[in-house]
């Protein structure tokens, strides 16, 4: 595999905020790459210091092997770039949208027909763009990212604010786009769309990038326990509580609240066994650590505004 | 070297077609834009017609004149005197002094003219409209120098013989027409410079160009290519309407030079929009600047009317302004006569300001607001 984007040791400073503070990162052709944290961790700038937007203070990017920074015209055609919503000209329709955006990279109209059509917007290229629904103008968008046929693609939070039918449909979107052999870098505030999508993860705060590899791997790693939970009336808390125990498993947790039974462990398969023998599955429900709690573990639950 | 020659064809090609698209871009959205034609076309046109009317009444020296009892040096005057006297006169007889006067002091009637106790005659003005004062004064005065002179039966010693000269001072429409058309092509340029400036930062927009390949020469050169458009769109509509009959202005012989003059004093008002939508955050703060420079400076510059009467520091301080360049030199070819050499210093000093004014506006710029 070849290198689609490395970047070495970037800084960048605004006043006293150290918003990028030494972030390395290195993103293979053709991988499907999220980039979280929460609001203020500097996600946007160092994806902004990737796209060549922002100079960085310090370190070094290279995408496709040639520097974006200063304003690269021999790069930009290979790359795609969708902001968050609404990135679009005044009063034009979606079809003069993208037919605008594809001439200024020589694409002609007849591709960015094609393009609309792809992301499902034939039937409404004629609406204005600031009449569309949230999730047509973020497939205006994407499709306007990718008329020119990219091999890089960057991708800022593409589905806040959609419903889930149209997050859906978006990700179904997103991994043909990786499929076709495109490299996509992904923000997100939803870590079950990077646990669904991306190949691999890095998870940022405070300028730093904390920890990286695939969601599924960085679950694993957590070593979190897992919650079993059955309908509750099947067994009694203390019957089961000593059912557990004598089967060897060791309990971190264990509370009946009337509607279910719940467990938490870190070594289910005992549990499980117990349950099954004495004919308590009904509503068995298995609960391992997501992506999320890997998240709130890096990154601490404290709320930030 | 031979793979090199087809590479350079492709941007330039491209960038053909990204200025194309993006002028059309902005032709499209100011089209669709009801707002800004009103503004833009449709709202300096009211002017023109509303200030046309206005200023018609306002400068006509005819005076309605109430007359009680018999008044002998008006009486005697019959046949074509009477005729001539009726072009600036209108005489109207009233019944008893008490109203007249009354008329008068209500401004109905501008004066009420009868005869004294000593058997000559009296009249009586409001002064509160000085020009018809004078007017009416003048006039009745000379009534009664020739009923004077007619009396002595002696033929005039002096007679004084009249002889136009080119119009010095200005008709209406000759000052209405450059100074409302500099106003709208002010309007215009530093809107659409500014709003559009403000709007694609906004919307990142703006950083979108920058993210595609198009070279800065395409995007700056599509706005400045559409708001000169606009300005010479502005201009025709405006000549074609000053010229009717109904408004009556007369073109003298080098009148395209507004032409140039126009150009030019776009590239000025752009380049105030510019420095306006480096510094406003939102369209609501961008359109509450401009409007700041706009209104101050038509008014200053003599768009709505001549400042030949202003204080002096007033019509210096005029001077600061581009607009105020462009409506002296385009009053001066459009209507007066005026030539190359008129239009020429102005044209310079326009480009001059647009010069400083976009360096001041390029260390303002921002690509986002954060």
């Amino acid at each position: 595999m070849t290198t689609a984007i490395s970047a070495e040791g970037i800084r960048k400073r605004y006043g006293d905020v150290q918003a990028v503070d030494g972030v390395s990162l290195t993103v293979e052709t053709g991988e499907f790459y999220g980039l979280l944290g929460p609001n203020g961790a500097g996600k946007t700038t160092t994806l902004e210091i990737l796209e060549g937007i922002r100079e960085p203070d310090e370190g070094r990017v290279e995408l496709l092997g040639m520097a974006p920074w200063p304003r690269n015209k021999a790069l930009l055609p290979r790359i795609g770039v969708q902001f968050q919503a609404s990135a679009f000209f005044d009063k034009l329709t979606a079809r003069e949208t993208i037919r605008t955006f594809a001439s200024f990279y020589g694409v002609g109209p007849k591709r960015a027909d094609a393009m609309l059509e792809r992301v499902g917007l034939t039937d409404s290229a004629g609406i204005l763009t600031d009449k569309m629904s949230g999730g047509q103008a973020q497939r205006l968008s994407i499709a306007c990212a990718l008329a020119h046929d990219p091999e890089l693609v960057f991708l800022d939070e593409p589905t806040t604010g959609l419903d889930p039918q149209a997050r859906r449909n978006l990700w179904d979107l997103l991994k043909d786009i990786n499929a076709e052999g495109r490299t996509v870098v992904l923000t997100t505030h939803y870590l079950d769309e990077a646990e669904i999508l991306c190949d691999r993860v890095s998870v940022m705060d405070h300028g730093k990038v904390l920890r990286t590899g695939a969601p599924a791997a960085l679950v694993r790693d957590l070593d979190d326990t897992v919650r079993v939970s059955v309908e509750s009336g099947q067994l009694g808390a203390e019957a089961a509580r000593e059912l557990f125990t004598a089967a060897g498993a060791e309990i971190a947790n264990l509370e009946d609240n009337g509607v279910s039974l719940s467990v938490s462990t870190r070594a289910p398969g005992p549990i499980l066994t117990v349950l099954a023998d004495q004919g308590a599955l009904r509503g068995l429900e298995v609960r391992g650590a997501t992506l999320e709690d890997v998240f709130l573990h890096l990154t601490g639950r404290e709320y930030r505004a | 070297m031979s793979t090199a020659a087809p590479a350079v064809e492709k941007v330039e090609k491209e960038r053909a077609s990204a200025f194309l698209n993006l002028s059309r871009v902005m032709i499209v959205a100011f089209v669709r834009d009801r707002m800004a034609l009103f503004f833009v076309l449709l709202m300096p046109l009211i002017f023109l017609v509303m200030f046309g009317v206005l200023f018609k009444g306002a400068t006509s020296p005819h005076v309605k004149v109430a007359q009680f009892g018999p008044v002998q040096v008006l009486d005697d005057i019959q046949g074509p005197g009477r005729a001539d006297l009726d072009k600036v006169l209108t005489i109207t007889k009233v019944p008893d002094e008490a109203t007249g006067l009354e008329k008068v002091r209500k401004g109905t009637l501008d004066a009420l003219i009868e005869t004294g106790p000593d058997g000559q005659p009296v009249l009586h003005f409001s002064a509160s409209d000085q020009v018809k004062a004078g007017a009416v004064q003048a006039v009745l005065n000379s009534v009664v120098q020739q009923a004077n002179q007619d009396a002595t039966h002696q033929p005039a010693k002096y007679t004084l013989t009249t002889a136009s000269v080119e119009d010095n001072s200005l008709k209406p429409i000759q000052f209405l027409t450059p100074g409302l058309l500099g106003w709208a092509i002010a309007t215009g340029a530093i809107f659409g410079a500014s709003l559009t400036l403000v709007n694609w930062r906004k919307k990142r927009v703006l950083r979108r160009l920058r993210l595609a390949p198009v070279s800065v020469a395409a995007v700056v050169g599509s706005r400045v290519a559409v708001s000169l458009l606009v300005a010479l769109t502005q201009t025709a509509i405006f000549l074609a309407v000053a010229t009717t009959p109904a408004f009556g202005l007369k073109l003298t012989g080098n009148w395209w030079l507004v032409v140039p003059l126009v150009l030019c004093a776009t590239l000025a008002f752009m380049s105030i929009g510019l420095v306006t939508g480096a510094f406003a955050k939102t369209e609501e703060a961008a359109n509450g600047i401009n409007q700041l420079i706009i209104l101050p400076m038509s008014f200053l510059s003599g768009s709505f009317f001549p400042l030949d009467n202003s204080p002096g520091w007033l019509q210096s301080l005029s001077k600061v302004f581009p607009l105020h360049y462009l409506v002296t030199a385009a009053q001066s070819v459009l209507s007066r006569g005026g030539g190359v050499m008129d239009a020429l210093p102005a044209m310079g000093g326009l480009l001059a300001f647009a010069a400083v004014m976009t360096l001041i506006a390029l260390r303002l710029f921002n690509w986002d607001d954060a």
